[in-house]
């Protein structure tokens, strides 16, 4: 009896979803892990964007695997997905799966990192200029030091991934030509708060208790608060002693701004979804094929732009 | 059923039983793609997971073998970037390479007395740190030879696809099984296994199978290290993390005794697709959050554990009994 109550019991919650299944499109979502406030942001975001949109999200969490976002990309495909949106966690490795997702006709949209992959395996990639976004932190840094000497430390992203490797090159962009400005530690800090803080202590011991340094470059925010709290703890005052710029605008960091703590950040927005389910729509429609990268805006905040203000309207989305 | 085969049969159960629910909730799930996909995406810890059968049979412990596969995707990557050597040269040097390493791992642990675990939790270190040192960026792996492995696939009834490193890890599971259940060596782990006293009276030469079970556990790490360079198509020295501790939890709910001396082969191969049969099943529900895999590997860690202690007692109070 009992048997026969909890058979029917998984029945009927078999026959739910499948009526779920039935209206809406049905997305795959494979995301990297919550490393970062940023990336939670962008799963509320997208998990929003959905549901606004009636679809309905299959998410994945790969827990920072790629062997895990494979895994969970084969499995959307043997569901029988309408789309997959995958955030990468590294560029190398896609093909077979793209290739997979291709012959089974559903389109694959990248969110926010890039892959080496040949571009007709994915329908577009939706992301900022991350090269750009360096640029941007550079100019500043330039702009706000002058003519004078300047020993920049630099906190690196995740070894090898796309953002560390183009926010370090955009970087080096944007100071270059002045020959004042200097990179003079760069390690990586993985984009985690807590290694930001630890890398950012051997840097100060490095560099004369951190008196020789003279700017910070960190490759997101989670890793400047991070080292801020490094630098405090030094005894210097961060955003003072020490000029701190980083990339992603998060929450935090305006907190962090409107104590006087941190000076600029660049934003990367979270809202990577809301332009790819709009090439989807208009692909699904007529079949336009939408251009192979889509680019968002890479917006310089400083301590002169409400941080306080951008504090109360960014908290609540899941930083 | 006697104490010994009882695990097992747990095992089998058990993964029936995930099958049954999985089936229930989502008919879809019954593909040959699913299939073909847990074959394919367990590959590699699959193989991993022979080694670390034969090595936890015979009572040690192998810690480093995650990050010999990260190890051997950046060396395979890196070599045939920087040198025009055809992959198969490139594998052969690689295995060479693993097995020797294991083989070092085993000579300390039997000569210096120093416990498995130390021992290969240096070699983990060491392991990755020399991945790093090749290089700290993923490098792709563009050779035509590469494309030709990743493309062969026999595409069963349904448009799921048996892939040759699924194929591979079924046969290094057959290999698995006559090595450990059909040769003196194998005869010779269950042994060391078993107590060292008790091998000892057997006459096992116990450095020497030391030695022969950790390069048998490189030479599987090698080889899974292959296939995972396969499987992604590059090498990354950050990939596979943690790798190690999975394979070990594969083999206990394999039903293989942690303190060794009993267990499958088999029960391995049902412990890794109870795995991916977990992993499948959350990524088909879709509003899980993925760290359930962990808890539910972490509750049938337990249970494997308890079943163990339970049978132990159960055996132990019986020989009691009896000498009474």
């Amino acid at each position: 009896m009992m048997f026969k109550t909890l058979m029917l019991t998984t029945a009927a919650f078999a026959v739910s979803a499948g009526m779920a299944l039935a209206d809406g499109k049905v997305i795959g979502f494979s995301q990297i892990g919550s490393e970062s406030g940023w990336r939670a942001a962008e799963t509320t975001l997208t998990k929003k964007q959905a549901e606004e949109r009636g679809y309905q999200l299959q998410f994945s969490d790969a827990q920072q695997k790629q062997e895990n976002q494979i895994a969970a990309m084969r499995s959307f495909i043997a569901q029988g997905v309408d789309a997959i949106l995958i955030a990468p966690v590294v560029a190398t490795g896609w093909d077979a799966v793209l290739q997979e997702a291709k012959e089974a006709e559903i389109p694959v949209v990248l969110l926010d990192r890039m892959v080496d992959s040949d571009p007709s395996l994915y329908l577009t990639a939706v992301g900022s200029n991350l090269v750009h976004e360096g640029e941007v932190a550079g100019q500043w840094l330039a702009a706000t030091v002058g003519d004078k000497d300047c020993r920049i430390v630099e906190l690196q992203g995740t070894t090898g991934s796309s953002p560390a490797i183009d926010r370090k090159t955009g970087f080096e962009k944007g100071i270059a030509g002045h020959d004042n400005l200097k990179i003079v530690q760069s390690q990586t800090g993985d984009f985690t708060r807590s290694l930001g803080k630890e890398v950012m202590e051997s840097f100060l011991q490095a560099e004369n208790g951190g008196k020789d340094i003279c700017a910070l470059y960190a490759h997101n925010d989670d890793m400047a608060v991070g080292a801020i709290q490094a630098i405090k703890e030094a005894g210097l005052k961060p955003g003072q002693d020490i000029l701190v710029v980083s990339i992603d605008a998060v929450p935090d960091i305006f907190k962090a701004m409107a104590d006087g703590e941190a000076n600029a950040t660049v934003e990367l927005t979270p809202n990577m979804a809301g332009p790819a389910f709009d090439a989807l729509e208009a692909f699904w429609a007529n079949g336009t094929e939408p251009p192979k990268f889509i680019q968002t805006e890479s917006k310089l905040y400083t301590q002169a732009d409400d941080p306080a203000g951008q504090y109360e309207a960014r908290k609540d989305l899941g930083y | 059923m006697n104490t010994r085969t009882l695990p097992l049969f747990v095992t089998i159960g058990i993964f029936l039983a995930g099958c049954l629910i999985c089936w229930v909730q989502f008919p879809n799930m019954a593909s040959t793609r699913v299939l073909g996909n847990l074959l394919t995406d367990n590959a590699y810890l699959g193989i991993v997971a022979v080694g670390m059968t034969l090595v936890i049979l015979s009572g040690g412990i192998d810690l480093s073998v995650g990050s010999v596969i990260a190890f051997s995707g950046v060396f395979i990557a890196v070599m045939l970037r920087d040198t025009g050597l055809h992959p198969l040269p490139v594998f052969a040097l690689l295995l060479g390479l693993t097995t020797a390493y294991g083989a070092c791992m085993g000579w300390l642990i039997d000569r210096l007395a120093m416990p498995a675990f130390i021992v290969t939790l240096a070699g983990m270190f060491l392991a990755r740190g020399a991945a790093y040192l090749l290089s700290i960026d993923s490098v792709p792996i563009a050779h035509p030879f590469y494309q030709t492995l990743q493309n062969a696939y026999w595409l069963m009834p349904g448009k799921g696809r048996l892939t040759l490193i699924g194929v591979l890890m079924l046969l290094t599971f057959v290999l698995g099984m006559i090595v450990a259940h059909r040769t003196r060596f194998g005869t010779s782990v269950y042994a060391l296994g078993g107590g060292e006293q008790t091998a000892r009276l057997m006459g096992v030469r116990q450095g020497r199978t030391t030695v022969l079970v950790y390069a048998f556990s490189g030479l599987m790490a090698g080889l899974s290290g292959i296939v995972f360079s396969i499987y992604t198509g590059s090498g990354y020295s950050l990939a596979t993390v943690g790798t190690e501790l999975t394979a070990i939890a594969a083999v206990v709910i394999g039903g293989t005794l942690l303190s060794g001396g009993a267990g499958y082969v088999f029960g391995t191969l049902v412990g890794v697709l109870t795995m991916g049969l977990i992993q499948t099943y959350i990524v088909f529900d879709g509003t899980l959050s993925s760290w359930w895999t962990k808890i539910v590997i972490g509750l049938l860690l337990l249970v494997f554990i308890l079943l163990q202690k339970g049978l132990l007692h159960l055996s132990e109070t019986r020989l009691a009994a009896r000498d009474a």
